[in-house]
């Protein structure tokens, strides 16, 4: 499979009125043509952050200070100003969270939708409004030559997601990032966009990052899940690795938390005691040591590296150190690590 | 809308009704008579000359009176100024007056415009800094300081413009100038405050995603989503231009209806006074009137109805 | 990745507390409402530099009496339109010497003028001296804004009360009336106000006072509309408390933001005014001095004797400025989010 993204050890600071926030520190990943990359994470994990540093959309204060983006191997943070804003909205597109408020609330969708096609293609404006008016068909806007001079509040929060979707992909992008696409919608229609995306995905044939805190989203849509946790992944691998065979506490702590099918009545959903560390000064050791059950001494002296669990799946824990000693994870975990050796898996 | 406007324009006669009945009132209330030479008149004299006017009568007669005359477009006739009718002396004078007026605005509405959209887009730096100043300095200067200084810098020492003239168009920017700084100030705080705000939101996000150059964010998205509530404060920044337009027009012996307002009230001309107030709540209702059509006509939300659903 | 460091086994030993309950707390103490908003305006290093300006110029014309070098109003016709001059020092400007003809001349020793006698900002027409009119006029100009204010509160803030919590008919009604006064011009209002009424002092702050009270009751009204419908307010509405004790004990607190912010917006206001009418010559009368007399009086020998404007319409502007800035730190400190990042 082509890698078509590579982020290396990406850190991004932010310039706040309390002192440097170190947001993200080391981030590593890539994105395989055509697959579906799932970030998942609590708010405040850095996973909006980190894909807005892929197309170079932090804040004024935020500074990428270390790593590479290669995209199709080339780095896009040694990119000018004007070659970025080529890729943008072209070959890398995004979707944002609130579709009520990511309209431009005085200019016709139409219009909204053409816009990419009038940056980055040198077509006519009615060219490019015929083609707006497929891509809203193909969103599943109804009736859309009647609806392209309607503005943003004429349509309702899920067909708003829809006209920003088109937007996203009205040029066909190579990646399509999502930043948390369905947080701000009913869960119907929730679902309903999820079904969109991986429908386009099929047809235009795009690879997708999908950023959520939901895990039930990801189940559906993903091909690959990263755990994010202060800044740092702390696991990754097939959503088959990471649903069955979770290896980090923190991914316990996230699963657990999360209603099953097999969740009895009259049993609790477990919470993650505490709150993320401040990122003012981040922790020396393991960022979740402070929250986890399983913590050990050398979890707070120092930062543990990725543990290879099966190929293409790894966790950031000490736990998987041959020195550690076996513990044993929380009940729910035990019944997915019993699936997975259902599903022909090998628990380590 | 159209429903909305016709219910707008009733109530602009009902306020003008209230407005004029009161000033009528009020002027009633007034010590002494009206004319300033009646030290030298007889008793009988005074006579005569208040049944000239009408004023023998009761004030209940003079009020119906005045009302009636108020519906064919009758402001009385003024006690000073050779006893024309107020309203041929509005319209001697009406011309400078709306000229500088209309100038000022202007200047006032695009510099302030102009000067609060860099200070947002260069927002904390040196530029917003500069911008931020003169608009607090346009805002906190009353005008007729402001046209004092400059009468006396740019015409009677540097002699760059006339004095005290009114002619041409030259002789009018130094008024304009002076009464420009205050809508100025007032839009440019404006300006900055919407579009900071606008430069934050979602939807310039999602502008800046789809490969829009800086420039291209600015002008296609956020200086028209800044530039529509801006239109609210005309209405505010025309009272503060009349208001102004009272004492630059006496400073800069320019002949219009400000300069006219100030001189009947040294004078007592109560029919003026009276007039020049009824118009000039005509004049800003009518404004206010304007604006509101105007922003429901620029902004799709209120346009097409379900508005402020956001 | 592939390399597993190698690190000594007691280092992997569990260390979980289960009484760990540090967790759940907050890490920096709390601040009340009004401590925040104080921390707030302190750090907003503009605001500090206004009031503290403010409080100079305050404080000056409460001392008048004591603080001014002259009587304000005694007259010296041997010693008029004296310039600027600061003891014996020799500063351009501020040294007694005037052109004369394209001469500089010792305006005083002209003037006969004892040894010994200065005046640091001059003297007027009537050789009065200029800084202690300034001084006594600045104090009467802050008179009239302090009571105008006054009135604005007094007037405005239970008519939008009752506008906004009754609402309904009673609101249209109250409405009408802001309506109406609104759509004339502040000023005309003010200028009819002070033609019926006696020029001085509290027909000004009467007539300010008059149109003044619309835009605090605007505001009144509108932020109780929305608070009558927070949880807190219908609780006590459940629980059967009395209007007025809900009005002082849940409304006011809440609306003393939005009143203090738009008092700091009155006060210049105010200021202006009472310096336009004395300025077209209905204010103040003679021979009280208030910062408007003084830039009229000024105005009037501007062309040959500038300093006589310039004193009063610098002081004037410092006040507007300081109020307007002070106006904008308060309001960012009373609600964070108006001012960016």
């Amino acid at each position: 499979m082509e890698k078509i993204l590579e982020v290396k050890d990406l850190h991004v600071d932010f310039d706040t009125y309390n002192g440097v926030v170190h947001a993200i520190r080391g981030v590593s990943f890539h994105l395989n043509a055509g697959e579906t990359l799932a970030i998942v994470g609590e708010s405040g994990s850095g996973k909006s952050i980190t894909v807005r540093s892929i197309l170079q959309l932090l804040a004024k204060n935020g500074t990428i200070s270390k790593g590479e983006i290669l995209y199709h191997g080339d780095d896009l943070l040694q990119k000018s100003t004007k070659e970025m804003d080529d890729i943008r909205g072209n070959k890398i597109s995004m979707i944002f969270q609130d579709p009520m408020t990511s309209l431009d609330p005085t200019m016709t969708i139409g219009k909204q939708v053409a816009e990419p096609l009038l940056i980055h293609n040198n077509v006519s404006k009615k060219d490019a409004l015929k083609r707006a008016e497929e891509v809203l068909r193909l969103v599943g806007i109804p009736n859309p030559s009647a609806r392209m001079n309607d503005y943003p509040h004429q349509f309702s929060g899920g067909q708003r997601q829809r006209i920003v979707i088109a937007i996203a992909i009205v040029d066909y992008p190579e990646i399509l990032i999502a930043d948390e696409p369905t947080t701000a919608l009913d869960v119907t229609v929730q679902a309903q966009i999820i079904d969109l995306l991986k429908e386009l995905q099929q047809k235009i044939g795009t690879s997708i990052i999908f950023i959520t805190h939901d895990l039930g989203v990801v189940a559906g849509i993903a091909d690959r899940v990263a755990v994010m946790y202060a800044g740092r992944f702390v696991e990754y691998g097939s959503v088959n690795d990471i649903f069955y065979n979770p290896q980090h506490p923190y991914t316990w702590g996230l699963l657990d938390s999360m209603p099953t099918l097999d969740t009895n009545e009259g049993s609790r959903l477990h919470s993650i005691p505490g709150t993320p560390p401040n990122l003012l000064n981040p922790p020396e050791g393991d960022a979740f040591a402070p929250r986890n059950a399983y913590a050990m001494e050398i979890d707070e002296e120092e930062q543990p590296p990725f543990f290879k669990v099966s190929k293409n799946h790894y966790a950031a824990t000490w736990l998987l150190h041959p020195n550690a000693p076996k513990v044993t994870p929380p009940e729910g975990i035990m019944k997915r690590f019993a699936k997975y050796e259902r599903l022909g898996g090998n628990v380590k | 809308m159209t429903k909305y406007i016709l219910k707008r324009i009733f109530y602009l006669f009902v306020t003008l009704f209230i407005i004029a009945s009161l000033t009528f009132f009020l002027m009633k209330l007034l010590p002494g008579t009206p004319f300033s030479n009646q030290n030298r008149m007889s008793p009988d004299q005074l006579k005569i000359v208040k049944a000239q006017y009408g004023l023998d009568q009761s004030v209940f007669v003079q009020y119906i009176r005045y009302m009636g005359g108020l519906l064919q477009g009758n402001l009385g006739t003024s006690f000073q100024f050779n006893n024309e009718p107020v309203t041929a002396l509005i319209g001697q004078r009406l011309a400078p007056s709306m000229q500088i007026g209309a100038q000022a605005m202007i200047v006032g509405t695009i510099g302030g415009i102009l000067l609060g959209a860099v200070a947002a887009i260069r927002k904390n730096t040196w530029a917003d800094t500069l911008a931020t100043f003169v608009s607090i300095l346009g805002l906190s200067i009353p005008s007729f300081v402001l046209a004092v200084l400059l009468q006396f810098y740019l015409a009677y020492k540097w002699r760059i413009f006339p004095v005290a003239l009114w002619d041409n168009f030259q002789s009018s920017i130094l008024p304009t100038l002076a009464l420009a700084a205050m809508p100025l100030g007032s839009v440019a705080r404006f300006m900055r405050t919407e579009m900071v705000d606008v430069m934050s939101s979602d939807y310039i996000e999602l502008a800046k995603s789809k490969g829009n150059s800086s420039w291209g964010v600015v002008v296609k998205h956020a200086l028209r989503n800044s530039l529509i509530p801006v239109v609210t404060i005309i209405g505010p920044m025309a009272v503060s231009v009349m208001t102004g337009s009272m004492v630059v027009e006496n400073i800069f012996s320019i002949p219009g209806i400000g300069e006219q307002f100030v001189k009947s009230i040294t004078t007592n001309d109560y029919p003026t006074i009276m007039g020049l107030t009824i118009f000039y709540s005509f004049l800003l209702i009518i404004v206010y009137l304007i604006v509101d059509i105007l922003y429901g006509l620029i902004d799709p939300r209120i346009r097409l109805g379900n508005g402020g659903k956001e | 990745m592939e390399q597993i460091p190698q690190i000594p086994k007691e280092k992997f030993k569990l260390v979980h507390d289960e009484n760990n309950k540090d967790q759940e707390k907050i890490g920096t103490p709390s601040l009340t409402y009004m401590q925040d908003v104080r921390r707030r305006l302190f750090k907003n290093k503009v605001a500090v530099v206004c009031l503290t300006l403010l409080t100079i110029i305050v404080a000056i014309s409460i001392l008048a009496p004591i603080v001014a070098p002259h009587n304000p109003n005694a007259q010296q016709v041997t010693m008029s339109n004296l310039p600027p001059k600061l003891g014996n020092l020799n500063i351009p400007g501020m040294n007694g010497y005037q052109n004369m003809g394209g001469k500089m001349v010792d305006a005083y020793k002209q003037a006969e003028a004892p040894k010994g006698t200065f005046y640091i900002l001059g003297t007027d027409y009537l050789g009065r001296d200029l800084l202690s009119r300034i001084i006594y006029g600045t104090r009467l100009s802050l008179v009239v804004a302090v009571l105008a204010t006054l009135v604005d509160l007094i007037i405005g803030v239970p008519y939008g009360l009752v506008s906004g919590w009754k609402g309904g008919k009673t609101d249209t009604f109250m409405q009408r009336i802001v309506e109406i006064v609104s759509s004339v011009p502040n000023l005309i209002v003010v200028i009819l106000m002070m033609i019926v009424l006696k020029p001085g002092l509290t027909s000004i702050v009467i007539a300010i006072a008059i149109t003044g009270w619309v835009t605090m009751a605007r505001l009144v009204r509108a932020q109780t509309f929305q608070l009558k419908e927070q949880e807190y307010v219908l609780a006590a509405r459940t629980l059967g408390e009395s209007s007025t004790k809900i009005a002082t004990k849940h409304l006011i607190p809440n609306l003393s933001s939005t009143i203090i912010i738009q008092t700091m917006f009155t006060i210049p206001n105010a200021i202006f005014f009472e310096a336009f009418l004395s300025f077209i010559g209905i204010g103040i009368p003679a021979p009280n001095a208030s910062l408007g007399t003084l830039l009229s009086d000024g105005q009037k020998a501007f062309r040959f004797l500038p300093y006589q404007m310039w004193a009063p319409a610098i002081i004037l502007s410092i006040i507007m400025i300081a109020t307007n800035l002070l106006g904008d730190g308060l309001r960012d400190a009373f609600d964070p989010q108006s001012s960016e990042n």
